[in-house]
């Protein structure tokens, strides 16, 4: 089965769904269309990438970034508050002792203001049972070889916070401005499964 | 809403429940004994939210960090964090 196939089944489902909520009286085809433009206009890694190359940059940045990540966003004109409900939002700084991957075990939790829409691997039930199990393996699958001395800590998104990864700087990049660093990183290293 | 039941630092476990309507807490880790990380706030049970009740119970949901060996087998050392309402969880030793 192509995946052009399983997807034209789901939204033809998702319609469906769509014309109950709509025939119930709960909502419109105006107020979903309206939801779905906030949340994907704008939606992009390179929102994630800013908010990396600053906090590399600027180092009170990634204090006030990792103490509350809602309000640093705000500082760079962005929101996690696009959605149908304001999320919570945190960042885990990747270390030399501590690589951080995300992953929603339940179903697809991703903060898409921040990443845009989420890759299809992210979603797939070999991703979701894999990466809390033997996510050494996974990432090595991804092309990350993590030192041994390297711990991981999986977070699974299971209620209504949404995370991102800052990934550590790139040695050799000290004379990079800040778009230059920004244009280093990866919704791959956003997410975990890569090192930047 | 009460105040939070658990802080950072207590030892929590995930009630082993499998209630019939949506829950979000993972199986893997039911009945599992983890180490409360981070206190996030009060947000609605999502189990309420599921089942359409008007006014869902507001509870603190708390980061719970499991180590990986418990979980899947003495090989693996890694951790997974994750995060569960205060009514999923009990008190541990």
């Amino acid at each position: 089965m192509s995946g052009q196939h399983a997807s034209s089944q789901t939204a033809a489902r998702v319609r469906r769904l769509e014309e109950r909520l709509i025939d119930a009286g709960l909502t419109s085809d105006d107020e979903l269309d309206g939801i779905i433009g906030r949340l994907l206009s704008g939606a992009s890694p390179a929102n994630g990438a800013r908010v990396v190359a600053r906090a590399w940059i600027d180092p009170a940045y990634r204090e006030r970034l990792l103490a509350d990540a809602n309000a640093a966003l705000e500082e760079l004109g962005l929101s996690m508050s696009t959605g149908p409900q304001p999320q919570r939002f945190t960042v885990v700084p990747n270390t030399p002792d501590t690589h951080n991957v995300l992953v929603c075990t339940l179903c697809s939790c991703y903060p898409i203001a921040l990443l845009g829409p989420s890759p299809s691997w992210y979603k797939s039930e070999a991703y979701r049972s894999r990466v809390v199990r033997e996510p050494r393996a996974v990432l090595a699958e991804f092309g990350l070889e993590l030192p041994a001395g390297t711990g991981i800590v999986v977070h699974d998104t299971s209620a209504e916070s949404r995370h991102m990864v800052l990934p550590m700087r790139p040695a050799g990049t000290d004379g990079l401005a800040e778009d230059a660093l920004a244009a280093l990183v990866t919704r791959e290293g956003l997410i975990g499964t890569a090192a930047v | 809403m009460a105040e939070p039941r658990f802080a950072v630092g207590d030892r929590v476990r995930a009630l082993p429940v499998d209630p019939p309507h949506h829950t979000r807490v993972p199986r893997y880790a039911r009945g599992q004994v983890g180490e409360v990380v981070e206190v996030q706030g009060a947000w609605p049970l999502a189990d309420d939210r599921a089942r359409g009740f008007g006014s869902p119970r507001v509870e603190a949901v708390y980061t719970v960090r499991f180590p990986a060996g418990a979980l899947w087998g003495a090989a693996e050392e890694h951790w997974v964090q994750v995060e569960l309402w205060e009514s999923y969880l009990e008190g541990a030793t």
